[in-house]
C-alpha cells in the first residue's frame, strides 16, 4: 500500500484548527466560493457520482446515486440531514473531524446541500459530544457571519440554513429513518421502507441523510476532482458485479489492545495487519492478537489468521463479516475471553434495540440471557445452537426486521461462535461439566445470578 | 401517563417553566416546520436547568408545542437520557461499558466507583452531589476507559484517577 498525504486530517494538528481563520488560512471555503460562482448543482452531483464515493456511515451506499433518487416532482423543500449520531462501539472518527476541523465538515455539508438543492440542513449530533457541540455551534455562527450561509449566499440565488440538533443518548437515532423520526420529535422508531427518505423523509419531504465523513469527502472531490478521488483506494472487482469499488481516503479508528490507539487516515483498502502494525504500533504489551472487529461491533470478527483482510467495502464480506461498517477497528488480545466479548456485544444490542420488531426485541434479549447464564456456570452445549439460531434469523438480511440494528446484533454472534467454537465449548464444559450435554430447558437465572457479573 | 394523571397534572402544579426557558423554547420554533420537532430541544432546555423533566414540565412543554402531554411523555421516556422523578446529581457521571472500554478495564472501574460511593448505576448519592450511570460507547474509544462527567471527558481512567476525581466531585 503506497503511503499518501493526509487529506481529511490535513488540518488536524494545526493550531486553532477548529476556527474559521485557521481553516481559511489553509485554503478553506475557496471551493465553496468557486462552486457557487461557477458550477451548477447538476454538475456537482455528476462529479460526486463520477468519483464513486460511497457513504462512510456504515452501509457504503454510493452517494451520487442516493442523491439522484431525490424526488424532483414534489412541491416543497428538500431537507438534508447530516448524520453525526456516531454511536457504533469502536467508532470516533466523526468526533475527531467535528472537534478538530468542523469547518471542513461544514464546507462539505454546504456543497452537498447545494448539489441536492436542499433549503434546510439539520446537523443531528449525538448528545455525548459536548466539545463537538460547542465547536460546530461556533463554526456555524462563523459561517453565517461570513455570509457562507443564509439568504442569497455570496450573491448567488442559493439560500441555506443549517440548524444544529442534539440527540439524547440512543444508538438507534443513527439509523437514517430513526434519525428522521427523532428529529420530528418522536421516539426514534425506524420506518418501514419504502418509501425511502429520498422520496418521503423528514416532514414527509424528499430528504438526504449522509454521514459527516461522507460530506467531508465531497469537499475534497469538488476541490481535486473525481479522477483524483478514484486514484486512491481499490477499484471494483471485475468478477463481482455488485462491487462498485472502494475509492478515496478513509479514516480508520483504532482502539482496544493496540499500543497506539487513535484515528488514522489511509486510502481505502489498507490491510488490517498493516493498520495495526504501522499505525497502531502493534498489539499492546508485547502480546499477540486473538481477533479484531473490522468496522464497529456490528460488523463481527476477524480471527488473527484473517488479518490480511483489506479494509475496504468488499473484502470483509469474504471473511464472513457484515462489511466495512464504520472502519472502527477494535483489537482483542490473546487474553480476551470470547464469551466475555460476545456478552458485551449482546448486552449492547439488547440495550439499544428500539423494541419495535419482535425478532429484534426478543432475540437480542434472549441472546443476552443465554450468555448471562453461560457466564453464571449454567451453560449447555445446546445453547450454542440456540444462539446461532437467533443469529441466523435476525435482521434485514434474513428479512425479519425493519432496520439493520438487528443484523449488527446477529453478526458478532455468528462470527464469534463459528470462528471460536472450540473456546465456547471448552468454557461451557469447564464451567458446567454436569450440565454440559443437558438438552431439556434450564431454570431461568434469578436476579442474584445476574448481578454476579454485570 | 394516563388521561386521569394528565388532567391532574394539568390542574395540579405551580408552573415550573421559567420565562427564560419559555423564551428559549419559543426561539427554536422557526427552525422547524412543525412544533412537534421542538420536543427534544425543549426537553433539553428544561433538563439542563432542572436536571430532570418533572411531569408538570411535560404538561407545559406540550402546551407550548400544541401537543398532547402524552406525546411529549412518549418521546421523553424513549430516550434514556432524561430523568423524570427526581433531579440527577449535581454532577452526572457516565462511565462507558462498551467493548473498547471493557477491554481496558471498564468493568473494574464501574465496580470500584460504585463501591467507593455506595450507589449503583442509575442512582444518586443521598446528598445529591453526583450520580453514576453506565454509558454505551461514548465515541472516545481511543481514550478508553473513559467517562463523561457533565461536559468533560475523562480519558484513560484508572482507579487512582477516579480517586482524585471523586475528591474533586465531592468537595
Ligand atoms: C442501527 C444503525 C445505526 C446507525 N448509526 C449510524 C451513525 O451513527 N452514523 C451514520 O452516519 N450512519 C449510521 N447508520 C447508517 C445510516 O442508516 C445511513 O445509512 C447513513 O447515515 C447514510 O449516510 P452515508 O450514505 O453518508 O453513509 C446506522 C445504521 C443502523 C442500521
Ligand atoms: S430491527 Fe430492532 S432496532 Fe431496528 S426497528 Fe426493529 S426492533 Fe427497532
Ligand atoms: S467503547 Fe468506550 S468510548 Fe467507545
Amino acid at each position: 500500500m503506497a503511503s499518501s498525504e493526509p487529506v481529511l486530517l490535513a488540518n488536524v494538528g494545526r493550531p486553532d484548527s477548529h476556527t474559521r481563520a485557521a481553516y481559511e488560512a489553509a485554503g478553506g471555503y475557496r471551493t465553496w466560493r468557486g462552486v457557487l460562482a461557477r458550477q451548477s448543482p447538476a454538475e456537482v452531483q455528476e462529479l460526486v457520482r463520477a468519483s464513486g464515493l460511497r457513504g462512510r456511515g456504515g452501509a457504503g451506499f454510493p452517494t451520487g446515486q442516493k442523491w439522484s433518487f431525490l424526488a424532483q416532482d414534489r412541491p416543497g423543500p428538500i431537507y438534508f440531514c447530516l448524520n453525526a449520531d456516531e454511536s457504533e462501539p469502536g467508532t470516533f472518527c466523526n468526533r475527531v473531524l467535528m472537534e478538530l476541523d468542523p469547518h471542513q465538515v461544514l464546507e462539505g455539508l454546504l456543497l452537498s446541500c447545494y448539489a441536492t438543492q436542499a433549503a434546510t440542513a439539520y446537523f443531528y449530533l449525538r448528545y455525548e459530544y459536548p466539545l463537538a457541540y460547542r465547536r460546530v455551534e461556533a463554526a456555524i455562527a462563523e459561517c453565517y457571519a461570513a455570509g457562507y450561509l443564509g439568504r442569497n449566499i455570496l450573491g448567488s440565488s442559493y439560500s441555506l440554513d443549517v440548524f444544529l440538533h442534539r440527540g439524547a443518548g440512543a444508538y438507534i437515532c443513527g439509523e437514517e429513518t430513526g434519525l428522521i423520526e427523532s428529529l420530528e420529535g418522536k421516539r426514534a422508531w425506524p420506518r418501514v421502507k419504502p418509501p425511502f427518505p429520498a422520496v418521503e423523509g423528514l416532514f414527509r419531504q424528499p430528504t438526504v441523510v449522509n454521514n459527516v465523513e461522507t460530506v467531508a469527502c465531497v469537499k475534497h472531490i469538488c476541490e481535486r476532482g473525481s479522477a483524483w478521488f478514484r486514484s486512491l483506494g481499490v477499484p471494483p472487482d471485475p468478477a463481482n458485479p455488485r462491487d462498485s469499488g472502494s475509492f478515496g481516503p478513509k479514516l480508520y479508528c483504532l482502539s482496544g489492545h493496540v499500543a497506539r490507539p487513535g484515528c488514522y487516515e489511509a486510502p481505502l483498502g489498507i490491510p488490517l495487519d498493516e493498520l495495526i502494525e504501522r499505525w497502531g504500533g502493534g498489539v499492546w504489551q508485547g502480546r499477540r492478537a486473538k481477533a479484531a472487529i473490522p468496522g464497529g461491533i456490528s460488523t463481527g470478527l476477524l480471527r488473527h489468521d484473517e488479518f490480511h483482510c483489506r479494509l475496504d467495502f468488499a473484502d470483509p464480506l469474504k471473511f464472513g463479516c457484515l462489511g466495512l461498517g464504520t472502519a472502527g477497528v477494535v483489537v482483542l488480545d490473546e487474553h480476551v475471553s470470547m464469551v466475555d466479548f460476545l456478552h458485551n456485544s449482546c448486552r449492547f444490542f439488547a440495550h439499544e434495540s428500539c423494541g419495535q420488531c419482535t425478532p429484534c426485541r426478543e432475540g437480542t434479549a434472549w441472546a443476552l440471557r443465554i450468555l448471562d447464564r453461560i457466564r453464571a456456570g449454567r451453560g449447555r452445549w445446546q445453547d450454542l445452537e440456540l444462539l446461532l439460531e437467533i443469529g441466523d434469523t435476525l435482521g434485514i438480511i434474513p428479512g425479519t426486521t425493519i432496520c439493520g440494528l438487528a443484523d449488527g446484533a446477529a453478526w458478532p454472534i455468528k462470527n464469534a461462535i463459528r470462528k471460536f467454537r472450540d473456546e465456547f465449548e471448552a468454557y461451557i464444559r469447564a464451567s458446567n461439566p454436569d450440565g454440559y450435554l443437558e438438552t431439556h430447558p434450564v431454570r431461568a437465572l434469578d436476579d442474584r445470578h445476574l448481578q454476579v457479573r454485570s | 401517563m394516563n388521561t386521569e394523571e394528565t388532567r391532574q397534572a394539568t390542574i395540579a402544579g405551580p408552573r415550573v417553566l421559567t420565562d427564560d426557558m419559555i423564551a428559549e423554547i419559543r426561539a427554536l420554533l422557526p427552525r422547524y416546520p412543525t412544533r412537534q420537532a421542538v420536543t427534544l430541544p425543549a426537553l433539553h432546555v428544561v433538563h439542563e436547568r432542572l436536571r430532570h423533566v418533572p411531569q408538570q414540565a411535560v404538561v407545559e412543554i406540550a402546551e407550548l408545542l400544541e401537543l398532547a402531554p402524552a406525546q411529549v411523555q412518549d418521546t421523553l421516556t424513549f430516550y434514556g437520557f432524561f430523568k423524570q422523578d427526581a433531579p440527577h446529581g449535581r454532577i452526572r457521571i457516565w462511565l462507558c461499558r462498551s467493548i473498547s472500554c471493557q477491554l481496558r478495564g471498564a468493568d473494574d472501574l464501574l465496580a470500584y466507583l460504585c463501591e467507593r460511593t455506595g450507589i449503583a448505576p442509575g442512582e444518586t448519592t443521598p446528598d445529591g452531589a453526583f450520580g453514576i450511570e453506565f454509558a454505551e460507547c461514548l465515541g472516545a474509544c481511543e481514550q478508553a476507559p473513559c467517562a463523561l462527567a457533565g461536559d468533560t471527558l475523562h480519558a484513560c481512567l484508572t482507579r487512582e484517577k477516579l480517586d482524585q476525581l471523586l475528591e474533586l466531585w465531592t468537595k
